[in-house]
């Protein structure tokens, strides 16, 4: 049986525009941009300048901070310069500009390990933090920081959801690659050293749950895949816990206060790899799509990629494009370019029309009631929308702006078409 | 750059809506609502037509009104004002003279809605402000019932009316009045009534397809509904436990007040919790009415007076808050 959290709500997912179409390596492109901050925490300081040469996998950036990680460069070059560009969160950042040689030579750091099973927890938790592994289900926090909890946990949540519409990236990688996911997933049970395992997937994928449990009862390993009903925001982390093990975590608390670490399917891959393979984190798969492209397609990239390169390796639009989204429709970050460079936590890149992305325009709120009785978290939404309107920021701290964890399905729901998440965001900043 | 400049629209997220939208929502419970009156004019006479029809009309110019006086934008288009003027004219005798139904339109658009900020920030059920309105003007007006007789229609009094008198023993009407209906009379409306009020079978069916469409939730109907049933079952007989419960359930204004009105989402509880107890106390004001009250019937009152406890029942009923201990 499919487990769920109560509220939210399915919504057309468009996820048949790519979710059949295999994963496609696109070949490096000439120049990489490649932010030093790529994740939540710490910008990192690079050593190197402009005009030394790097190679595919070559560490360029890191910081001495706890919370941070490490940036490797994803192709053999020449560094063009270090200079402040285009950033896919933060607007514009400070980045490393490669120019490739087209050779695609590894730095001589990465090969493969002969064998892993002598590795310790140290050593792995190195490994990770060395190959600049982040959280690719969006948020890139550092993982070498989830994976030392300061309480002891007793569950290891892969998520797996996916409710994003229209993004198949995580899927793809279930098909393609379920063996060396596994694999991942058992290498982060030997640091956590926790028993229960469970992997949470939507029961719209039921190929992805089928291809990871046959897997799994081949290789005998201790791993349960749950269905989750397909439901947004069922991959938020704090919905797919109270799920799957009826916990909940409050506002402002991380997951490890429930026991629990919760990783992306997608990272326990990079995990794999960084492991097993030598491989640091310099390319992602993104899901390229949106009904006005030509070729969406699921695409493995090199990190520094431009969208506009995505774009364009996926045949163009064949109407104009409105809104080019990092991410998915509900969580994700318009972007003001497209000479954007692909990010750790880009996910996908979302191409919208006028007519799928309109101005919409706002009306009075009727208290229909529906952001309340659909809030995952039990907010009263459009109190707080109708206190950003009357400018009442200081009467909006009665409704507990900061439970919300922004996944838009208010703003969504809102026949009155009200800009509800927005206004908690401004009531959010002003509080602060 | 020589590339011509594509410009990309940023705002914040989320990026898609769902294809529902207040004036759809609005322009939908009135398409449910119309074969409700369309039976009444097929039993009461065309005289009902007119009735709606000036009611929409005079509601609609109404809102025009009010919104080129205040220079606003207009909101015709929201589809509330001819919900407004339908459901108004629902809650009128077949007979009612066409002027006084523009005087309860005005009123209803008026005092009932622009005056507090227009869609959203009213109190009170705008139509309900109109009835009510007209009730305490013109209560001859307001209380003269045509009675489908066979071909004819003949003045009578309504099935609360017979009840209530036999209820307190008055015999006002003698027995010639009265006309014994059966349940299938009631839910097809052949008996004397306001003119949305009276097919019980096309309001059901139009609130299963709203319910189905969950533009509007059980929870009000069913606390109000249950109450009413309950209470006149318990204290509606002659004796404790003995009372009839299908006539007053199918009578007077119960179905479409428990449906279309005391469910209007502007002057109800926001949560669900709160929409059953607010139907509960709908069902309570409605029974003390009918039962002891001075009037036959008390559904619109009871709506009225549970809007102003709505921000009360919103102030006490709030969802849980994901995390704390239940």
């Amino acid at each position: 049986m499919s487990l769920s959290f109560s509220g939210g709500k399915h919504i057309p997912g468009y996820k048949h525009l790519t979710q059949d179409l295999p994963v496609v390596t696109m070949a490096a492109p000439a120049e990489v941009i490649i932010p030093l901050s790529q994740h939540t925490g710490a910008v990192c300081k690079t050593l190197l300048k402009k005009g030394d040469k790097v190679k595919v996998g070559t560490k360029i950036g890191s910081s001495d901070k706890l919370i941070s990680s490490t940036v490797h460069s994803s192709v053999s070059g020449e560094i063009k310069a270090i200079a402040d560009y285009n950033h896919p969160v933060l607007g514009t950042s400070i980045a490393v500009i490669i120019t490739s040689d087209g050779k695609d030579e590894l730095d001589a750091s990465i090969k493969l390990r002969g064998s892993v099973s002598p590795l310790g927890k140290e050593e792995l938790l190195k490994i990770v933090k060395e190959s600049g592994i982040v959280g690719l289900g969006g948020a890139a926090f550092p993982t070498h920081v989830k994976l030392t909890p300061p309480k002891s946990i007793d569950t290891l949540l892969i998520n797996a959801a996916e409710c994003e519409p229209y993004l198949t990236c995580d899927y793809r990688i279930m098909i393609e690659n379920p063996n060396e996911i596994l694999k991942g997933i058992n290498l982060l049970k030997k640091i956590l050293g926790v028993k229960n395992i469970v992997v949470g997937i939507e029961d719209d994928k039921l190929e992805a749950i089928s291809v990871l449990r046959n897997k799994i009862i081949a290789k005998s390993y201790s791993i349960k895949v749950q269905p989750l009903k397909t439901k947004y925001p069922q991959g938020a982390e704090k919905q797919l816990i109270k799920a799957i093990l009826d916990r909940e975590v409050p506002a402002g608390k991380l997951p490890f206060e429930a026991g629990v670490v919760v990783i992306n399917v997608g990272t326990a891959l990079a995990l794999y790899e960084a492991v097993y393979l030598g491989k640091p984190l310099y390319e992602r798969i993104v899901t390229v799509t949106g009904k006005s492209l030509r070729s969406p397609a699921n695409l493995k990239v090199r990190i520094g990629t431009k969208f506009s390169d995505l774009i364009e390796f996926c045949h163009g639009t064949s109407t104009a494009a409105s809104k080019v989204i990092m991410g998915g429709p509900m969580m994700g970050l318009a972007q003001f370019s497209t000479d954007t460079p692909v990010i750790k936590g880009t996910s996908g890149v979302l191409v919208l029309s006028e007519k799928e992305a309109p101005d919409y325009k706002e009306g009075p709120c009727i208290r229909c009631g529906r952001c309340v009785d659909i809030c995952p978290v039990g907010m009263l939404p459009f109190a707080l929308s109708m206190c950003a309107e009357s400018k009442m920021l200081e009467q909006a701290a009665q409704y507990n702006p900061r439970d919300c964890i922004e996944c838009g399905i208010c703003t969504y729901i809102c026949p009155a078409r009200r800009r509800i998440l927005e206004s908690i965001r401004l009531i959010k900043a002003v509080a602060k | 750059m020589t590339k011509k400049l594509n410009i990309l629209k940023v705002t914040s997220s989320p990026h898609i809506r769902t294809s529902e939208t207040t004036a759809k929502i609005m322009w939908m419970v009135s398409l449910c609502l119309l074969p409700s009156g369309l039976v009444s004019v097929r039993v009461f006479g065309i005289h009902a037509l007119w009735v709606m029809l000036a009611a929409i009309v005079s509601a609609a110019l109404t809102e025009w009104a009010c919104c080129f006086i205040a220079k606003k934008e207009q909101t015709l288009s929201d589809g509330s004002a001819v919900l407004t003027g339908l459901l108004l004219a629902y809650n009128l005798p077949p007979e009612a003279p066409l002027w006084m139904v523009c005087i309860g339109s005005f009123v209803a658009i008026v005092f009932g809605k622009m005056v507090f900020g227009g869609l959203g920030f009213n109190i009170f059920n705008p139509a309900l402000i109109g009835r009510v309105f007209l009730m305490a003007s013109f209560p001859v007006l307001m209380t003269k019932w045509q009675v489908p007789a066979g071909i004819d229609v003949v003045s009578a009094p309504t099935p609360l009316a017979v009840l209530k008198d036999q209820f307190a023993g008055s015999n006002v009407f003698s027995s010639a009045d009265i006309i014994n209906y059966s349940t299938r009379d009631l839910l097809l409306g052949i008996r004397g009534g306001c003119i949305g009020e009276a097919c019980v079978l096309a309001l059901l069916i139009a609130a299963a397809f709203l319910l189905y469409k969950k533009y509007i939730s059980w929870h009000t109907p069913v606390g109000f509904i249950g109450t009413v049933a309950l209470l006149t079952w318990a204290f509606g007989g002659k004796t404790l436990f003995r009372g009839d419960i299908i006539v007053p359930v199918l009578s007077g204004g119960l179905i479409l007040g428990a449906f279309f009105m005391a469910t209007d989402y502007v002057t109800g509880p926001i949560t669900k919790k709160g929409k059953l107890i607010f139907g509960i106390g709908c069902g309570l004001i409605t029974t003390v009415i009918r039962l002891w009250g001075g009037y036959p019937e008390g559904v619109s009152y009871s709506i009225l007076l549970m809007n102003t406890v709505t921000p009360l029942i919103d102030r006490f009923v709030k969802p849980r808050r994901f995390g704390e201990k239940r």
